[in-house]
């Protein structure tokens, strides 16, 4: 039951994100929305990261790397953002 | 006592199919590559003969369109991404380090499965007609407007992209985890440096253009807006995702070439290679820049300008690594007591090529350059002398160095030099006057062209048929020196590494008790175990 309690537990957490997910885009338009939505997005990442992908339990070089993945997915993102914002 | 060779170890075609010894899964993968190495060919082999007159004698334009892709996706992804690191990859990188075999044997065996499964999709677009996106698939013609096997295609493509993956995963665990006593990283082999290169580009990039082929297949079935703008969505953001993935994918085709020829010119030059950490660093320095330029691609699509200047910047820098190599090379080779054996002669032509496509593609990453001789056949020709007359080269460089170790068996040396004399001189003819044709304003992807443009194109095929026999004679006398060619002795190039030290071909499981490696690599000069020139020519 140990190792069971955490992993309901995330996964109840990520039912509940996503019911916000749902409720933000009613209740949200535009930019707050996006807002919302991405951040809440980034929080099911971190919790399947973090506990799903048993991050918690590994050494530092393997949460670097892990790191380094979020590092590149921000330079997609920050090359996007350059192209977009200064078309 | 002599232990079984990895090849004589069971004969049964279970015993293959079922194998997990990494030797044997580079020769499935040989094999494999090789099939849709001709395939390839022959789609290419179309593309020219159709060329030869300005008028479509050959093929439709539909049935010309089908041709240019298919030969791009099997080229791409079932001939040039796997080339090297899958064959001589997992052949060698074990042997390499001093392990027995790669970290996860039985995912490596898996890794070659998914690979076929894929090739079994592109044969399958292949027999209902294929698809004629390019093997760019920009949308929205492929999302939207493509009436060919797109959703298949982009299937075949999604599942090779998880061998990538696997195969990546595998070669950095096992650089990381199964270095023998003393193999420490500022003593690995140069060609192990730029296969844990590419590794790191095939694990992060490849699962960018996997999400990206479903987005298309989201929006081609089921109408979600993602990149056309009738639906709210943006066609630029498809290449931005495309790019992504495909640039590097350009080093993931070029960075495993560049790490042969630093093996075959250190070992034809008997000396030890000039800047070692340079050479090895340049590696990981083009793995990294490669991610950030693949909006060189996008000049002339819409892109905002001042992103163009950066990606511009970016690009003339990831020659930087790229020029460290040939000037080390080249350094390597001064005063070397050089050996004009087939390896040698297929490293030299390489250098020469891959200096003409890295020049060229200066030319193309300027950007006001770039908007005159963008989608035109200056484009083809750059990129194919550094995938054709780059990669291709040093896959047969590698092949005729390594040919002895694999299989155990000498190959013609003269042979070996005159097919490397005649791809090089069939790749030139095919290609240099593509250069001109692009410059002139001869646009890729039209089969109907102006009369003043069929010399240069009946050039270029007369080229592509030198080019495409001189393809076939290596696998002739190969096959050849199977049966009939002298038994190979262990180290017959006279050429430093773990991988010299074990019987050729390598027992099951490469060293019967795990090597201490005690100094740095490259210790040259080594005395070859046998007298080639007068025993072999």
């Amino acid at each position: 039951m140990k190792v069971v309690a955490p992993l309901i537990a995330v996964w109840a957490a990520l039912l509940a994100l996503l019911g916000l997910t749902v409720g933000a885009s009613l209740m949200l338009t535009g930019t707050p929305s996006l807002v919302v939505s991405l951040g809440i997005a980034s929080a099911k990442a971190a919790l399947i990261a973090w506990v799903y992908m048993q991050l918690r339990r590994e050494g530092g070089l393997m949460r670097i790397m892990a790191l380094g993945a979020a590092f590149w997915l921000l330079i997609l993102l920050g090359y996007l953002a350059l192209d977009y914002l200064t078309r | 006592m002599t232990e079984v060779s990895y090849l004589e170890h069971g004969h049964s075609l279970k015993s293959w199919l079922l194998t997990t010894d990494h030797k044997r899964i580079a020769i499935l993968y040989f094999l494999s590559i090789t099939f849709f190495f001709f395939v390839g060919g022959a789609a290419a082999a179309l593309i020219r003969i159709d060329l030869l007159t300005p008028e479509a004698d050959l093929m439709s334009n539909e049935g010309y369109n089908r041709a240019f892709t298919l030969h791009g996706v099997i080229m791409v992804w079932f001939f040039l991404i796997p080339s090297i690191p899958n064959t001589f990859g997992n052949f060698l990188v074990p042997l390499m380090i001093g392990a027995r075999d790669l970290a996860f044997p039985r995912l490596n065996l898996l890794s070659w499965y998914i690979y076929m499964l894929g090739g079994l999709f592109t044969l399958a677009v292949l027999v209902l007609g294929g698809v004629d996106t390019g093997w760019t698939f920009y949308t929205p013609l492929s999302s939207m407007f493509a009436n060919g096997n797109v959703i298949l295609a982009a299937t075949a493509i999604f599942v090779v992209g998880f061998s990538s993956i696997l195969t990546g995963l595998n070669f950095i665990v096992t650089v990381h985890r199964l270095r023998c006593p003393g193999m420490t990283w500022g003593r690995l082999p140069l060609f192990v440096w730029s296969i844990y290169a590419t590794s790191l580009i095939l694990v992060l990039a490849t699962p960018v253009l996997s999400i990206t082929l479903v987005l298309i297949a989201a929006e081609r079935l089921f109408g979600v807006g993602v990149f056309n703008p009738a639906l709210g969505g943006d066609p630029l953001l498809y290449q931005h995702l495309f790019w992504f993935y495909s640039h590097p994918a350009v080093y993931i085709m070029v960075l495993p070439a560049l790490g042969v020829i630093s093996e075959l010119v250190t070992a034809a030059a008997r000396k030890p290679v000039f800047g070692y950490r340079f050479v090895a660093g340049s590696s990981i320095a083009i793995a990294i820049i490669g991610f950030l330029v693949w909006g060189h691609h996008m000049f002339v699509a819409g892109q905002s300008m001042y992103a163009s200047a950066v990606f511009s910047f970016l690009s003339l820098a990831v020659a930087v690594p790229s020029g460290i190599k040939v000037y080390n090379w080249t350094a390597t080779l001064y005063k070397g007591h050089i050996a004009l054996d087939p390896p040698f002669l297929f490293a030299m032509s390489f250098i020469g090529l891959f200096v003409v496509g890295g020049m060229t593609g200066l030319i193309l990453a300027m950007l006001a350059v770039d908007v005159h001789v963008h989608d035109t056949y200056f484009v083809i020709a750059h990129f194919h002398y550094i995938m054709v007359g780059g990669t291709v080269s040093a896959y047969f460089g590698a092949l005729h160095y390594w040919w002895p170790k694999m299989m155990g068996r000498w190959l013609p040396l003269v042979w070996g030099r005159l097919s490397a004399i005649f791809i090089f001189l069939g790749f030139n003819l095919t290609f240099f006057p593509q250069f001109i044709l692009g410059y002139l304003g001869m646009p890729r992807r039209y089969h109907v062209y102006p009369a003043e443009f069929q010399t240069l194109h009946v050039l270029s095929s007369a080229g592509a048929s030198v080019l495409g026999l001189a393809y076939l004679l290596p696998f002739t006398y190969l096959l050849y020196s199977l049966r009939h060619g002298e038994k190979a002795p262990p180290n017959p190039w006279g050429a430093t590494g773990l991988e010299w030290t074990v019987p050729s071909p390598p027992p099951q499981h490469n060293f019967h008790e795990l090597p201490t490696v005690d100094g740095p690599p490259y210790q040259y000069p080594v005395e070859p175990d046998a007298e080639r020139e007068t025993a072999h020519g």
